[in-house]
């Protein structure tokens, strides 16, 4: 087929997910948005299979299909509660992917530069284009591939080392090794070193160098960063991969592989700073791991924290007309949406009013709780965000807190000092009654002291949150 | 050691300190009990069921205060009273100490410790002896009984065979414990109800107790409850007349007014004036429960029943709580019970009259031969401090210039952004060859559409985005595929490799983004 068709069908591509990704702005248009993605990714692959310059279509269609089957195993068999992990796995795959194609360009670039004139006319494809590049262009070639490897390489440690973090297969706590980012900047200049080199024609060696530092970067990034931040760190891979695939595109000078880089980079970029803004910190130091300093002693909190009974709480919830409740990672963890989402139809079914309130970072993904509640078959329109709820709780008779610290915690507007202070929190405490579902008496991931505990209208439920959940289910018929 | 509950000497006073039930609790902190003869008999406990209790009984009241360590009493002790007291004896009972000096000192002189019960500490610890709030609460129930006896309607509108009877209208003024009580009682028998207190910030509680709280239009800010331990503090001039031009607006409809407006330590604010009783209907009862401390209307009189010559009825008892004296007895008795427990923290029987204890120092008038009163601010506040208001609104003038202020911060953001953006390029373009230029521009121009596509994502779909976004960036596959017809063996395993491993992402990626949004269904 001719060039022509080829980017013809890109367009339409293109199109299409750019469609795709605006289709997600409501939950309906979102079912149909998936398809305009579908149909744009086999568009693109068709059109490149039978555009000018594949070659060995059959091996290319047999490894799609072999990669087709285990994906759709995957996706089959994914729990919702592991979306974080299977996130961060793609993630991983696609930075690999980044890695291998970066340097077959370089590999390819070699081969075609030892070529003959009289062979490189008889290139086609992609080699032909690389047949034709001159100096300057083959230098920036060789930048575009070096950034290409780096960000794909960073992606793959980093997202490897996140989905272990959130598999729990690596602890989740952050580690750093002696020196901390001292040495990421170190190898980060290292890595800048080894690219004047590389430009300079020292070669392959210059390249691997380069990315088993990149592998140490994202590796050692990533460890130093804790569990309840991976919001944020998954976002930031997912923009990563996306800067790759731009990067790769350039270097193969593929419009489509531009287009859609950027697409996916941007997106990744602004779920970071939505998440980010939700915790009130920089994206800076997030990513450079831990809390702030604090500007003095905590407030002091005063009271004690009130323990209650499964029948307590059923006798509460039967006297309540409205009820809110703010699920956290806690409910993933436990593995407690189904008991929530009963819960919530019982006693819907008694005409109360039941609703969810969704902090930005709740879990560990961006929209990770109404993934699960929608699992769960619980409505999304009572699935409500922070700002769409947070005046509401006055009114309310009861905030039901299951298994969430951070994000319920007063002291980001009543203590200055706190560290995590001038964070946007659900102001659970203004309903008439709250009850805390909780395993222990101990702090979150933060370490902070919740006064939300001690405050006069709680009431703490200890117990695994499932366990809880399933004896309150037996009082409430 | 001995508890005991002498007779209330006071005519017509019916309630007793202790209740049998509360004799057997005090048993158990390890006390004996004594009473004397016929203490309980007007309340409705008889000798007999004393002894069934373990209690000993003696004849004289003599002989109680001489048996006794600890005397527990309900009204003011008359002077007779205290002078029998012995040293080390403790007396709990109420004790008026703002007013009742003389015998303050004559109690301290004999030196006996006396813990006054309406000096018990507003906060939260204490509740379970607020004997005020006990008593307020069966004085505000009894009021509206009180009322309904003397009101000739019922207090339920009802459609009858025999015609349509409209319901009562009750107002009540001052929405404390009494308050409360008043409210609940009478709009749990059906009347209308409406309710009034100078702090603000009980309108939530009158309101959800079912009465309608009467909003003054008056713009000042109240001292909230908070800063007085919850009491009301007296108002301003300008307040107090836009309240009484509320109330006489009101008056002609109202066939019950209770009013319960007390300020600590003071007389009884005149609330409902002489021409509003005269604007009353004939018939209308009004329930004074300040006539103890002068009434909030001026023609009450204390402890009578008067009718107005427009046959308004005002009543001014002031032993409503002894009037049901069964119920004040046991809730009043059980009051004393609580204190006696936090005074015996050992439950051996023996009194630890720890002077460090916020509640025990707070309502302890003398102690150990000194007068004690009056007590240190409590430590902990008796009510959070409530929140400040929001910011005072702003004027449309500000508004305005604050808009404008944004507007050109915003602007001057975006045009600097735009300059360096664009400096940048220019300066790229200048270096860098066209076919180079061309990519960029592509590139520049997605992640602009990237960024204006991806705001309107709802925040519910984030996961689903990451995921699609996710299969999407695996259009590295183009690479791949590009790269597999290559010379290179070693070119080709690579390409081979990133088409295996991008494929599983595209399937993979898109299936579970469908099979997310498959699960998102409405109500």
């Amino acid at each position: 087929m001719e060039i022509g068709f080829t980017t013809a069908a890109y367009v339409v591509a293109a199109v299409l997910f750019i469609l795709s990704l605006g289709g997600l702005s409501g939950q309906e248009s979102a079912k149909r948005a998936v398809w305009y993605g579908i149909a744009g990714m086999a568009l693109a692959v068709a059109a490149t299979l039978v555009g000018p310059g594949a070659g060995l279509w059959m091996l290319s269609v047999v490894l799609i299909a072999a990669g087709g089957i285990i994906g759709y195993f995957v996706a089959k068999r994914v729990q919702m509660t592991e979306m974080p992990q299977l996130v961060a796995a793609m993630h991983s795959l696609v930075g690999l992917a980044a890695v291998f194609v970066g340097y077959n360009a370089y590999l390819e670039l070699g081969r075609v530069l030892a070529m003959s004139a009289e062979e490189r006319e008889a290139l086609e494809g992609f080699a032909a284009i690389l047949a034709h590049k001159d100096a300057v262009e083959q230098t920036i070639l060789k930048v575009e591939v070096f950034l290409g490897v780096f960000i794909g390489a960073v992606t793959f440690t980093g997202s490897v080392i996140a989905f272990g973090k959130l598999a729990g297969k690596v602890t989740s706590k952050a580690t750093k090794l002696p020196g901390g980012h001292a040495l990421n900047a170190a190898a980060a200049l290292g890595s800048l070193v080894l690219l004047a080199m590389f430009l300079n024609g020292a070669g392959l060696w210059t390249l691997i160098a380069m990315t088993l530092l990149a592998f140490f970067i994202g590796y050692h990034l990533i460890m130093g960063i804790g569990g309840a931040d991976m919001p944020v760190v998954v976002s930031m891979l997912n923009s990563y991969s996306g800067w790759a695939a731009a990067a790769i595109g350039f270097s193969l000078g593929n419009d489509l592989l531009i287009v859609v880089g950027a697409l996916v980079g941007s997106s990744g970029a602004i779920l970071s700073y939505i998440m980010c803004k939700a915790m009130n910190r920089s994206f800076i130091s997030v990513i450079l791991g831990g809390f702030g300093n604090t500007a003095g002693p905590a407030m002091e909190i005063a009271g004690e924290q009130v323990a209650i009974d499964v029948d307590g709480v059923a006798a509460a919830l039967e006297d309540a007309d409205s009820v809110i409740i703010i699920p956290g990672y806690g409910m993933a963890v436990a593995q407690a949406q189904q008991n929530v989402a009963e819960l919530t139809r019982r006693l819907r079914a008694k005409g109360k009013n039941v609703r969810f309130a969704i902090h930005p970072v709740a879990g560990r993904l961006p929209g990770h709780m109404n993934v699960l509640l929608a699992e769960a078959k619980v409505p999304y329109d009572i699935v409500l965000e922070m700002d769409e709820i947070n005046e509401d709780f006055p009114e309310t008779d009861v905030a039901i807190v299951i298994g969430s610290n951070d994000i319920v915690n007063p002291a980001a507007q009543e203590d200055p000092n706190s560290p995590i202070a001038g964070m946007p929190v659900l102001e659970c405490w203004k309903a008439k009654q709250v009850f805390v579902s909780k395993r222990g008496q101990g702090t979150g991931y933060s370490g902070i002291e919740n006064p939300l505990f001690y405050k006069e209208n709680t009431r703490m439920f200890y117990g695994d949150a499932k366990k809880s959940l399933d004896d309150l289910l037996t009082r409430i018929q | 050691m001995k508890i005991g509950a002498p007779k209330e000497i006071i005519e017509g006073e019916n309630r007793v300190a202790m209740t049998p039930a509360s004799a057997r609790d005090l048993q158990k902190l390890g006390y004996e009990c004594v009473i004397e003869t016929g203490a309980g008999e007007k309340a409705g406990f008889s000798d007999a069921t004393y002894k069934e209790a373990g209690v000993e009984v003696v004849k004289t009241a003599a002989a109680l205060f001489k048996a006794a360590d600890i005397v527990a009493k309900v009204r003011v002790p008359t002077e007779a009273e205290v002078k029998r007291l012995r040293e080390g004896q403790t007396l709990i009972s109420f004790f008026n100490p703002g007013a009742n000096a003389a015998l303050m000192e004559l109690a301290a002189s004999k030196g006996a410790n006396v813990i006054a019960m309406e000096m018990v500490p507003r906060i939260s610890r204490a509740q379970k002896m607020d004997a005020l709030s006990s008593m307020a609460n069966i004085a505000g129930y009894r009021a509206v009984i009180e009322a309904g006896n003397n009101f000739g309607r019922f207090f339920t509108g009802q459609v009858t065979a025999a015609g349509k009877v409209p319901p009562a209208k009750v107002l009540v003024v001052g929405a404390g414990v009494a308050g409360l009580a008043a409210i609940g009682t009478a709009t749990s028998l059906g009347a209308i109800t409406y309710a009034f207190d100078v702090r603000p910030e009980v309108a939530e509680q009158v309101e959800s107790m079912g009465a309608e709280f009467v909003y003054l239009d008056f713009e000042e800010a109240q001292a909230d409850g908070a800063t007085t331990g919850g009491y009301a503090a007296p108002s301003s001039p300008e307040f107090r007349e836009a309240q009484l031009k509320k109330f006489r607006e009101i008056a002609p409809d109202m066939d019950i007014v209770i009013t319960t407006a007390l300020i600590p330590n003071r007389e009884a604010p005149e609330l409902w004036t002489e021409d509003m009783v005269k604007s009353m209907k004939p018939g209308s009862v009004i329930i004074d429960l300040a006539a103890e401390k002068g009434g909030n209307c001026k023609l009450t009189k204390a402890d009578e029943r008067i009718v107005t010559d427009n046959g308004v009825i005002i009543i001014g008892y002031t032993d409503f709580p002894s009037r049901m004296a069964a119920q004040a007895s046991t809730l009043y008795s059980t009051n004393i019970r609580h204190m006696m427990s936090d005074l015996t923290p050992e439950k051996d029987g023996i009194v630890n009259h720890n002077m460090e204890d916020d509640v025990i120092r707070g309502a302890t008038v003398t102690h150990n031969g000194a007068i004690t009163f009056p007590p240190p601010p409590p430590k902990v506040q008796a009510i959070a401090v409530q929140k400040k208001e929001k910011p005072k609104e702003l004027t449309a003038e500000e508004k305005r210039a604050l808009e404008v202020a944004a507007f050109k911060a915003q602007t001057r953001n975006q045009v600097t952004l735009l300059g360096v953006g664009a400096a940048l390029m220019l300066l790229a373009g200048l270096y860098a060859p066209a076919s180079f230029m061309q990519h960029f521009i592509v590139f520049v121009l997605s992640v602009f559409i990237g960024f204006q596509v991806i705001w309107n994502v709802s925040h519910s779909l984030h996961t689903p985005l990451m995921a699609v976004t996710n299969a999407i960036s695996s259009i590295i596959i183009l690479g791949a595929l590009l790269q597999i017809g290559s010379g290179s063996t070693l070119v080709i395993i690579l390409a081979a490799l990133s088409v295996f491993m991008a494929a599983i992402n595209i399937f993979g990626g898109f299936l579970v983004t469908r099979r997310m949004l498959a699960m998102f269904q409405k109500s």
